[in-house]
């Protein structure tokens, strides 16, 4: 997938925990600064700043409501993190899901009980008779 | 009067025979971290995880067939996974052992043979958890550039995942 430069990124943009709280906030729903402010408990210079980072990666997108700016998701660049990490995602799960088979047929193997009990509970393998 | 009874009628269990869905996230611009939970012993799973017949049961994924895999499991050991996908190509990944703790911890290099050059340190730990065992797997990468690369890695051709996630995303975005 073709990527921006690091700078101008939304990879980097969501890769910084305050930028990512302001996105939980805003995906349910669009907000003025000052909720922000409260909600994130931050100074608002600081949350401007990160306003503007998420607002040049296209990431959140601004417009005027009487006298205050009002901010809202744009998921579209989630959207292409979202798809790009989908195939990792997915590639782990499936290995993880193929261990967990992996696990039951080791426990099964190990005794007929769940792998917590002893071995030798009720163990009658009349398998060595060399 | 209205009725507001709130009908959660039904909680959500995972499928009986899956004990849970990988997490998967970028905990920061190097990094990536994979946690999922087991409901089995942590012995069986370390045993699993560094046992080459049984690693060449699971690692490849659906995305082909494990044809190699070797593990010399001790620091400074070396280990080789070598995989056939479905379409024919053949991906090789191997490193060397720096820390292993039995049963608990293993830190190694991965190196992807198709671009050698980036050199990733994966931290995989086995923790006790809710009578099963919690795995985490920590890629630690030189650079973000090869960071993306081993995500790009697991791209398929297409995009077969819903667009419907964006809040999951983002809620699992910011729980990294």
């Amino acid at each position: 997938m073709a990527r921006a430069a690091t700078t101008t990124d939304a990879f980097n943009a969501v890769a910084e925990p305050r930028r990512r709280q302001i996105l939980d906030v805003l995906v349910r729903g669009e907000r003025p600064v000052g909720d922000l402010v409260v909600a994130l408990g931050v100074a608002q210079p600081v949350v401007s700043k990160h306003l503007k980072v998420l607002r040049d990666v296209g990431l959140v997108q601004v417009r005027d409501d009487g006298r205050q700016r009002v901010y809202r998701v744009d998921a579209r660049p989630l959207r292409e993190i979202h798809e790009w990490l989908a195939g990792y995602s997915d590639l782990w799960n499936e290995r993880l899901d193929l261990l967990d088979e992996v696990l039951a047929e080791l426990a099964a193997a190990e005794s007929g009980t769940p792998a917590v009990r002893p071995p030798d509970v009720g163990s009658q393998h009349p398998e060595e008779q060399s | 009067m209205t009725s507001s009874t709130s009908t959660h009628n039904t909680e959500r269990h995972s499928a009986p025979h899956h004990s849970g869905k990988a997490t998967v996230s970028l905990p920061s611009d190097t990094q990536i971290l994979i946690t999922r939970h087991f409901d089995a012993p942590r012995a069986l799973l370390w045993r699993a995880w560094t046992t080459p017949e049984l690693v060449k049961k699971w690692w490849a994924g659906q995305r082909g067939q494990v044809t190699s895999a070797e593990i010399d499991l001790r620091v400074g050991g070396s280990y080789r996974y070598v995989l056939v996908a479905n379409e024919g190509f053949e991906v090789g990944f191997h490193g060397e052992f720096s820390e292993i703790v039995d049963g608990e911890k293993i830190v190694k290099t991965e190196i992807f043979e198709g671009a050698p050059d980036g050199v990733a340190v994966n931290t995989d730990t086995f923790a006790d958890a809710g009578g099963g065992t919690q795995l985490s797997v920590l890629v630690d990468c030189p650079d973000q550039q090869t960071r993306d690369m081993i995500v790009a890695s697991g791209m398929e051709d297409g995009m077969q995942e819903s667009y419907d996630a964006l809040e999951t995303v983002a809620g699992g975005l910011a729980a990294s």
